[in-house]
C-alpha cells in the first residue's frame, strides 16, 4: 500500500477534509479555527466555506449548540482549544451529549458529535490551565466514547470513524504530537474505536499506555531490552470503550502490569486498568501493579519544572525494574 | 377584536384547561405518595400553551423544567405524558426520561434537568435548520432564575450572531425556588438584556393568552423569515410553590396577599371571560370543553397507572446507538 509521511496534525486535517467531502452534514465549530493555533483546521474554510465556523469564546455554548445541531441532522466536529477548557463545556458534553439519547427514550434521538480536544503536553510551560490531561475525567460517563491516538496513522483512521459514529465522541489530540511525523497510506481507510494495539511484543512485562506517553514507553522498552527485560507495549487508542481483552491476553503471557500516563494518578486511566485487572485477571499477576502517572501536584508553568511532574522515560524504566 | 381564528382561540383554551386538570392530577398523585418531580404550572398556563399554538407542527420546542404546558401545547397526549412521569414503558421516553419529557415526532426536544443547559442547544437546532434550509423555528423556554446562567448569555449570543430562527421565551414568575427575583437580578426587566445581543426584547402580560399568542406569532414570523431571534419576557406568577415541598409557602418566603392578588389574574378564567365577551364561544360550549378535558385526564390516569414498567433489558438499552 502506497503511503507518505505526514504529521499528526496534517493527518487529522486530511481525515476532516475527507469526511467533509464525503458528507455535507459535517461542519466544524470552534474558537479561531480558520487560522487555528494548532493549524489542524487551518484553511479548511477555503474549501468548505460556511461549514467552518469561528465561534465566540463560549465553550459551554458552542459545545451545546453542537449537540443541538447533531440531534437535528448535522454531524458537528467541535474543537476545544485546550483540554483544560472542557471544564467550561463539561455540562454540554457529559450531561447533555452523553445522556440525551437515553433520557429521550432512544429511537430517533441521536447525538453524532465529535469534540476534538487538544490535551496533555504539560512539558511546554503551559502550566495548570493549559497543560492538563483530563481524559480520565470523561471516561466516567456512559454515553460517551473517548479516543486518544498516538500516531498520524491512528489519528486519521480514528477521526474518520469518530465522525461516522452516531454517538458523541471525545477525540483527544496530544499537543506535543501535532508536529510528529509518521506514515499514512494514500488510500482511504478507517480504524475501529475500542481496539488497542500491541506496539511491541515482549514476554516479561506489559506496559499499557497511550498518546505521548506511549512513545516514552516504547523508548523505555528499548532501554529495558538492553537489560534483558522484554516489555510488551500496548497502545490503548480508545479509553472508552476499553479493550480489556487485549490487556488481559498480554498479561497471561507477561504476568506483570505497568501503566503509564500523563494525567494524575488518583482516579486516572491506570487506576481503571488496574481495577479491571484486579477483577478479571488477578490470577495472571505475579507482582503488584505499578502505575506511572502525573504527580499529585498542580502543574507548574516553568518550562523545566513541569517536566519533573509528568512521567519521563526513566520513570517508566525504573517502575518496570521495581517489579523484578 | 384580536386577529386570531376562532379555531385557534378554542384550541388555546382547550389546552390550557387540559393543562390545568393535568397539573391538578399530578398534584393529587404526588399528595397520594407517588414520586413525581412536579413543578406546577398553575397560574402560568397562558405562556407555554399560547406560544406553542403559534407554531407549525414541524417547528421545534426546547422545553424547560416548569410544568407540562409546552408538551400539551405542542400536541402531546396526556396519557403518554403521565405514563412517562410515572416511569412506564408506554410513556413518551419509554419510561426512561421521567420528567425529561421528549417526543421526536412532535419535535419536542428533551426537557433538561440542568437549568439553561438547553439554551445553547436551541441555538444549535437553529443552526441546523439554517444549514438544512427547512424554514422551521425553535421555541426555547426558560425561567427568570435560569436567565442568570452563563448558558443563557452564550446561547442567545450564538443564536443572535448566527441569526438563526430561535424565539427565546423567559417566563418571569418572580421566584427562583424560594428566592425573590430582585434578590438575584439587577434589572427590572429581563427583556432589557436583548439589547446586549442586538435583538428585539418584548415584554408581555404572561397571564393574557391572547397577548402571548400575538407576540409569539410575530417573533416566530420574524424568525422564519430569516431576521433572527427575539427575546420575549412573559410576566407571570406561579400560584403553587416551586415543587410540592413548599405548597405551604415554606418559611413565609412570599406574602399570602401576593398569591391572592395573582389568583385574581388567573389566566384560564381570564381567557374564558374574554371568549364569552367576544362571543367566540358560548358558556355551554366552554363547559363542554372543560367536561371533556376532565374526563380525558381521568382516562390518562387510568392508562398511566395500568401501564407496565420497562423491563430490565429495556432499561439497559439506548445508552449508545448500536
Amino acid at each position: 500500500m502506497a503511503s507518505r509521511e505526514m504529521t499528526y496534525g496534517e493527518a487529522i486535517r486530511e481525515g476532516l477534509r475527507e469526511e467533509m467531502r464525503r458528507d455535507e452534514r459535517v461542519i466544524l465549530l470552534g474558537e479561531d479555527i480558520k487560522i487555528n493555533v494548532w493549524a489542524v483546521t487551518r484553511e479548511l474554510h477555503k474549501d468548505f466555506g460556511e461549514r467552518v465556523i469561528n465561534t465566540p469564546l463560549s465553550e459551554s455554548g458552542f459545545s451545546g449548540a453542537a449537540v443541538g445541531a447533531a440531534l437535528t441532522g448535522m454531524r458537528p466536529v467541535v474543537e476545544i482549544m485546550y483540554a483544560d477548557f472542557t471544564m467550561y463545556a463539561a455540562d454540554s458534553i457529559a450531561n447533555q451529549a452523553a445522556k440525551y439519547r437515553y433520557m429521550c427514550g432512544g429511537g430517533e434521538f441521536k447525538v453524532p458529535v465529535v469534540f476534538r480536544v487538544a490535551g496533555g503536553g504539560s512539558a511546554n510551560g503551559g502550566g495548570c490551565h493549559h497543560g492538563q490531561s483530563l481524559e480520565a475525567t470523561f471516561i466516567h460517563f456512559p454515553g460517551l466514547k473517548v479516543v486518544f491516538p498516538s500516531t498520524p496513522y491512528d489519528a486519521k483512521g480514528l477521526i474518520k470513524t469518530a465522525i461516522r459514529d452516531d454517538n458523541p465522541v471525545l477525540f483527544y489530540e496530544h499537543k506535543l504530537l501535532y508536529g510528529v511525523k509518521g506514515e499514512v497510506p494514500e488510500e482511504e481507510y478507517v480504524l475501529p474505536l475500542g481496539k488497542a494495539e500491541v506496539k511491541r511484543e515482549g514476554k516479561d512485562v506489559t506496559i499499557v499506555s497511550y498518546a505521548w506517553t506511549l512513545h516514552k514507553a516504547l523508548r523505555a522498552s528499548e532501554q529495558l531490552a538492553r537489560e534483558r527485560i522484554e516489555a510488551e507495549v500496548i497502545d490503548l487508542r480508545s479509553l472508552r470503550p476499553l479493550d480489556k481483552e487485549c490487556i488481559l491476553n498480554s498479561l497471561q503471557k507477561t504476568s506483570k502490569l505497568v501503566t503509564a500516563e500523563e494525567g494524575t494518578k488518583m482516579g486516572g486511566v491506570g487506576a481503571e486498568i488496574a481495577a479491571v485487572v484486579a477483577e478479571e485477571g488477578l490470577q495472571y499477576l505475579d507482582a503488584p501493579v505499578k502505575r506511572i502517572a502525573g504527580a499529585e501536584v498542580i502543574i507548574p508553568s516553568s518550562r523545566y519544572a513541569d517536566q519533573m511532574v509528568i512521567p519521563q522515560v526513566e520513570d517508566i524504566v525504573r517502575g518496570v525494574k521495581e517489579l523484578f | 377584536m384580536p386577529d386570531i381564528s376562532r379555531e385557534t382561540l378554542l384550541k388555546i383554551y382547550r389546552n390550557m384547561v387540559r393543562l390545568r386538570f393535568f397539573d391538578d392530577k399530578v398534584n393529587e398523585l404526588v399528595a397520594s405518595g407517588i414520586g413525581i418531580t412536579q413543578h406546577s404550572t398553575r397560574g402560568q398556563e397562558a405562556t407555554t400553551v399560547a406560544a406553542c399554538a403559534a407554531l407549525e407542527p414541524q417547528d421545534y420546542v426546547m422545553p424547560y423544567h416548569r410544568g407540562w404546558g409546552w408538551a400539551i401545547g405542542k400536541g402531546m397526549d396526556p396519557k403518554i405524558l403521565l405514563a412517562e412521569l410515572l416511569g412506564k414503558k408506554t410513556g413518551c421516553c419509554a419510561g426512561k426520561g421521567g420528567v425529561h419529557v421528549a417526543d421526536w415526532s412532535l419535535r419536542i426536544m428533551g426537557r433538561p434537568g440542568v437549568q439553561a443547559a438547553h439554551v445553547p442547544l436551541a441555538a444549535g437546532v437553529g443552526l441546523s435548520i439554517k444549514f438544512r434550509k427547512t424554514w422551521d423555528v425553535v421555541l426555547c423556554f426558560f425561567g427568570d432564575g435560569a436567565s442568570n446562567e452563563g448558558n443563557v448569555h452564550e446561547g442567545i449570543n450564538l443564536a443572535s450572531v448566527w441569526k438563526v430562527p430561535v424565539v427565546f421565551i423567559c417566563e418571569n414568575n418572580l421566584y427562583a425556588l424560594f428566592t425573590p427575583y430582585e434578590e438575584t437580578t439587577s434589572v427590572k426587566d429581563i427583556a432589557d438584556r436583548a439589547q446586549g445581543y442586538g435583538i428585539p426584547g418584548v415584554i408581555v402580560d404572561g397571564n393574557d393568552a391572547i397577548a402571548v399568542y400575538e407576540v409569539a406569532r410575530e417573533a416566530i414570523e420574524r424568525a422564519r423569515s430569516g431576521k433572527g431571534p427575539t427575546l420575549i419576557e412573559s410576566k407571570t406568577y406561579r400560584i403553587h410553590g416551586h415543587t410540592a415541598m413548599d405548597r405551604f409557602h415554606l418559611g413565609g418566603y412570599r406574602p399570602k396577599e401576593e398569591v391572592e392578588e395573582w389568583e385574581k389574574k388567573d389566566p384560564v378564567n381570564r381567557l374564558r371571560e374574554r371568549l364569552i365577551e367576544m362571543k367566540t364561544a358560548s358558556e355551554a360550549e366552554l363547559g363542554e370543553i372543560e367536561r371533556r378535558a376532565k374526563q380525558e385526564i381521568e382516562e390518562a390516569e387510568k392508562f398511566a397507572k395500568e401501564s407496565p414498567y420497562p423491563t430490565v433489558e429495556e432499561i439497559f438499552c439506548d445508552t449508545y446507538v448500536e
